[in-house]
Parts: C-alpha cells; structure tokens; sequence
C-alpha cells in the first residue's frame, strides 16, 4: 500500500510517523540519541573551554568507534568472529602514510608503468584507503573463509601477524619507526589542523557509517546474511550462497575499519607498524564487546567506554591495563551482551 | 653460502621448530579435548620464562630455574583453569577469545609491575656452553643442540602418553565423548585440570628454554602464540602429530627462508635492495605456507574433514 501525501493527509500521516517513533522509542534508541549527543556535546563544550585535548580524546573514541563498527558487520551480523581487522586498520593507515609521504617530498609512488602521484586530499586518501582495505579483505578472506569457527579466528590474526612483520621488514617507509607526516591532509573548505574541524569530519563520517551499517542489516543482502550466521543449510536451501554473503560482508566490513584506520593516521600524523599489531585486532574487539555484540551502535558505546576507561584509570597507575583487563574479565563472565546488554536488559540483540 | 652453514641454519630450523611444538601441542590439546581456543597460552610461556629467570639469577642454578618454570607455569595454568577458564568451556569462541585476551592484559603488565619493565637475562649454564663438533665438520653451541635433543625427547614423551598410558587413554576418550567418559566414572573436571596445566607446563619449559636464547621480556609470549597457531592451522587442530608436522614446517621455513631468500635475490639485484627485499619476503613466508596449505586442504593436514 502506498500512502499519497497529498496535502490534506500530510499532517495526519505525519502524526501517525511520530507517534510510532514514540512507540518504537525502546530504551536502546534512547541511549543511542543520548550517546551520539554526548559524544557531540563533549568536543564543543570543550571548544568554548579552549580545552583541545579533550576534542583530540573524544575525536579518538569517534575513530575507534567506525573501527569497531567496521568489525562489528562482520562479527555482530555475519558471526565472523576476526581476530586480524588491525590489518585493515593498519592498511589505511598506510594507504595516508605513504600518500602523503609522496606528496610531501615530491617524488612520484610509482614511475612505471604509469605515473601515480602522492595526495594530501583526505577525499583521495579515504578512497584508496577503503578500496584497498576492501581488496585486503577479498584476499584475506577468500582465503579463510573456507574454514570456519576457531580456524577463522586464528587464520586471520596469523594475516595481519603477516603485514605487521612486512612493514617492520619494509624499510622504504619507516620500517619499524614508522612515518611521520608533518601537516594533516587537506579537505576542501576545512582548516583539519583545528581540532573541531577535524572532529567534525570524524563524527560525520561516524554517522554516515552508523546510517550504512543501519541500512545494510535491514536490506535483502543483511537479512540473508543474518540468516546464514543462524542458519547455513536452510540458506543454502533457498538458493543464497553462505561462502559469497560472507565475503562480501568480510569486504564491507574492512573497507570502513581501513576508513577508520586513515583517520587515526591524520590524527595522529604519524603511522607505525603498531597499528598491524595483534593488540590493535585485540582492542578493535573489545570495542565491540563492551558495547555489545550486534547492535548497530554498540561499538560506538564500546569504544567511548575504552577511552573513558583508558583515560580515568590510565591517570590512577601506569599499570592500567591490569584493571581493563579485569573490567573486560568480568564484562565477558558475568555481563554478556556488554553495556547495552546490561542497560537495555536484553543479553542479546537478536535470536 | 657453504655447506656448512646451510647445516648449520637448518639446525636452528628444527631447533626452533621443536620449541613451537611445545606450544602448539598444549593449545591443540585444549582446544582438542576442551574446545578452548587459549590466547593467554603466550602469557604461560612467558611465565614459565620469567620464574626460570627469577630462580636460576637468584640459585645460579639453571636446573632449577627449568624446574621452576615447569612448577610455575603448571600453577599459574591450574589457577586460571580453575578460576577463569572452567567457565568458558560452554561458551562459544567469541566470549573465550575475549576472555583469555583479558588474561593476557592481566599478566602482561602484572610481570611488568613484578619485574619491571626491563628485559631479564637468564645464561646458559657452563656446562652447555661452548659449541660441539658434528659430523662432517658442522660447528654448532652445544645449548642449542640440547634444546633439539630435550624437545625431541619431551615430544616423544608426550606421543608415548597420548597413545599408551591411562591418562592418554582418557584423554583421547575425552576428545570424542566427553558425556560418555565422564557416564563411566571419569572426573572430568580433574581432567580438564590436569590437560590444561600439562599444556601451561608444555609451553613455560619452552620459555625457560628459549629465555636462555632471547631475552626475557614483557610480550615475549604473543609472538610465538601466533606462530604456533599457524603451526596448528597447518597441522590441523586437535592432532598432536599434525602440530609436530606443522611445527618443524614451520620452523625451517622462517630460519631458512631469513637465510635464503636474502642470498637468493642477490643473484637477481644489487646487494642492499635484495636484503630488503629478502627480509621483507621472508618475514611473509610462513603465512604463505599457511595460505597455500589452506589452498588444497582447509582443515589443515592432519586435521579430520
């Protein structure tokens, strides 16, 4: 049925729309509003207190957020439980790396056979670094996804165990130093070297991602691979292939974490090896745990509390992680479904 | 590139390889008979390194700081076991990877708060130092050959157990029915135990023994825990024999292709691109066995279909 909003309707049918938002008002969209407003109300409460560090920390939880709702496609919605996204993560850094280290000292990338130039456009930059990411995974996961269950797990933290090595071995750019970029990349219109302007572009490209991730779980392709995380013999049944809906999504799922991992870079404007390195795969996980498996915004909520956590109890001991790793200890024993879990009262976001 | 050090290359091949088959064997033997995928088996490496450390600088005996790491690694396993992991056997793999990825945040930088953030040094005692005179005139340190040789006797020990003890037997039975052997009387839990600190035991001697080469540091176990789960990708999870297998593969491929590829590029480019190439290519050769492994035979290969 199709409704016409002719003139006479339009306010009715207006009502019936926010009054069914009312109704679907459950706690987790309320916490998702309050969420993404807090993380919006932090930086520029900040910004009027001339307190940049602040915008820089929140800009940070934004970033690891699009991380860990790049992993969570693939673990929260196709079961794909990848202990190597640092591979992603890292391979965006380095895609802003080595761009802008071209673009900076003036030689070309590649001579032959065809001229590639360095870029210091961030628009350049992110759509190298989403399309290579989106190759990585093809590869990657052409590969491991003929297994499944632990050797996935294990397979993928071997993959990006393998890109750590290579760019400590690849002496070209850094080697185990790292590189450095002197300036952050440019945007049109945009000074990015203030940081709410930079945070402002982070927290866009946050929601634009949330809206994807939003659009994708309720589209066909989301559905079937919602189904064949519960089910793979009856989707194979009705004629879906597991092994592509998995790769795909494998794809979708790294392109954005390498999205993210550019931004890091420009954020920090300096890329290392650290960023391939099991603890990033490791923390990128977490984020998506503390939040909540599966939940479109939970990453977003795993990843404030990460860096609310590191930020309080890095100020209390140096020795920090011990708590984190006690906190997580306790989230993974005792509080499954991880903060929206315990705030929505659902262990689960589904089945 | 002579005779001899390709010998002697391949040597230290095996004897690494051996050293990642004390830690790929514990994990495959709990992952095997428990179903736990075990991250923190790092950290019991590297704690079975730092008590041997700790005992042999304070005794300036290096046997008992083996006997130490074997005690120490065994208790920190049987603790865990007990008061984290039994919990997780239920779970799926998502929530044990989570968990045991807490542990090693836990141990990481409780070592750190214990010992401090600097590497420990543990030598080699007198009596296995200086090198040995092998047949056709291969010289090699005598510490390393006793590592090959004590690894060797440690895997034939344990396929000796597997296959003809009581305790093999149950622990075979354990790995394909665990209701049925635990119907017939067996205390299952004793023997969850006793796999998983037979497995922490397996990889704190192959610290003790391996801190005695490297250095004893912090985040020294990570590293080997992955390349052990490429051993155990290779050899198929579960078989003891496949982590053997797995394990030397692994082993000579990464200690000769560091050795080879470099000296096998020179032929092709000038001296200072081929060792950067070289190294670059090596550093990926044991990922890329395992990919071509995968390739003909995803479930490794000695795993069952």
């Amino acid at each position: 049925m199709k409704i016409q909003p002719d003139a006479a309707q339009f306010p009715l049918a207006f009502k019936t729309v926010v009054l069914a938002g009312f109704k679907a008002a459950k706690p987790e969209v309320l916490l998702n509003a309050a969420l993404m407003l807090a993380l919006l109300a932090v930086p520029l409460w900040a910004w009027f207190a001339d307190e940049p560090f602040l915008i820089t920390l929140t800009t940070r939880a934004v970033i690891f957020a699009i991380a860990g709702v790049g992993l969570n496609f693939a673990l929260g919605f196709g079961g794909l439980v990848s202990l190597g996204h640092a591979a992603f993560f890292g391979l965006g850094g380095y895609v802003m790396g080595v761009l802008a280290y071209h673009a900076q000292t003036y030689t070309a990338l590649l001579d032959w056979p065809f001229v590639i130039e360095g870029s210091r456009s961030m628009l350049v930059i992110w759509l190298v670094a989403i399309l290579l990411s989106a190759l990585l995974a093809l590869g990657i996961g052409a590969l491991s996804l003929r297994t499944s269950g632990v050797y996935f797990i294990m397979i993928t933290l071997a993959f990006a165990q393998m890109l750590y090595y290579f760019a400590i071995s690849w002496p070209a750019y850094g080697g185990e130093d790292g590189l450095s970029i002197y300036v952050r990349n440019s945007f049109p219109g945009l000074n990015t070297m203030a940081p709410i302007q930079f945070f402002a572009i982070c927290f866009v490209l946050l929601i634009l991602v949330l809206l994807l991730v939003k659009f994708l779980a309720r589209s066909a392709f989301g559905l079937a691979l919602g189904a064949a995380r519960q089910n793979e013999e009856r989707v194979q049944a009705v004629g879906q292939m597991p092994y592509r809906l998995y790769l795909i999504a494998f794809m979708i799922s790294g392109s954005i974490t390498g999205l993210a991992g550019a931004l890091f870079a420009d954020l920090n404007r300096f890329v290392s090896p650290t960023m391939f390195s099991w603890q990033t795969s490791g923390e990128i996980m977490v984020f998506v745990i503390l939040g909540g498996v599966g939940r479109v915004f939970g990453p977003v909520a795993g990843a404030a509390l990460f860096i609310l956590l590191e930020h309080s109890l890095g100020g209390l001991s140096d020795y920090w992680h011990v708590y984190l790793g006690a906190i997580l200890l306790g989230v993974v024993l005792f509080a499954r479904g991880g903060l929206y879990g315990m705030l929505t009262g659902r262990e689960a976001a589904h089945d | 590139m002579s005779f001899t050090l390709l010998a002697e290359q391949t040597l230290n091949g095996l004897q690494f390889g051996v050293m990642l088959f004390l830690m790929a064997a514990g994990l495959t033997l709990v992952f095997g008979v428990m179903g736990l995928i075990n991250l923190a088996h790092g950290s019991l490496y590297m704690v079975g390194a730092f008590a041997a450390a700790a005992v042999a600088g304070a005794t300036g005996s290096f046997l008992l700081g083996l006997v130490a790491s074997l005690v120490c690694a065994a208790f920190a396993g049987v603790l865990i076991e007990v008061l984290v992991i039994r919990r997780l056997y239920e779970r799926d793999h998502l929530e044990q990877v989570l968990a045991t990825f807490a542990l090693i945040l836990i141990f990481s930088e409780g070592t750190r708060w214990v010992f401090g953030s600097f590497p420990l040094f543990l030598d080699t005692p007198a009596w296995l130092g200086g090198t040995v005179t092998l047949p056709f005139g291969i010289v090699y340190p005598v510490y390393r050959l006793a590592i090959i040789l004590v690894g060797l006797a440690v895997a034939l020990g344990l396929f000796w157990m597997i296959a003809r003890t009581r305790i093999g037997i149950r622990i075979r039975a354990g790995e394909n029915d665990r209701e049925m052997i635990a119907a017939l009387g067996v205390n299952i839990s004793l023997l969850y135990t006793f796999v998983f600190a037979l497995g922490a035991a397996l990889a704190g001697f192959a610290g003790a023994m391996i801190g005695a080469i490297q250095s004893v540091q912090v985040g020294m176990g990570e590293p080997v825990l992955i390349l052990a789960f490429v051993v155990i990708v290779i050899g198929g999870i579960g078989s003891i024999k496949g982590a053997f297998v797995g394990a030397l593969l692994v082993g000579l491929t990464e200690t000769l292709g560091r050795f080879l590829l470099p000296e096998f590029f020179k032929l092709l480019m000038e001296p200072s691109a081929a060792i950067s190439v070289g190294a670059s290519l090596a550093s990926m050769s044991i990922y890329l066995l395992m990919a071509a492994v995968l390739l003909f035979r995803p479930r490794g290969l000695f795993g069952s279909a």
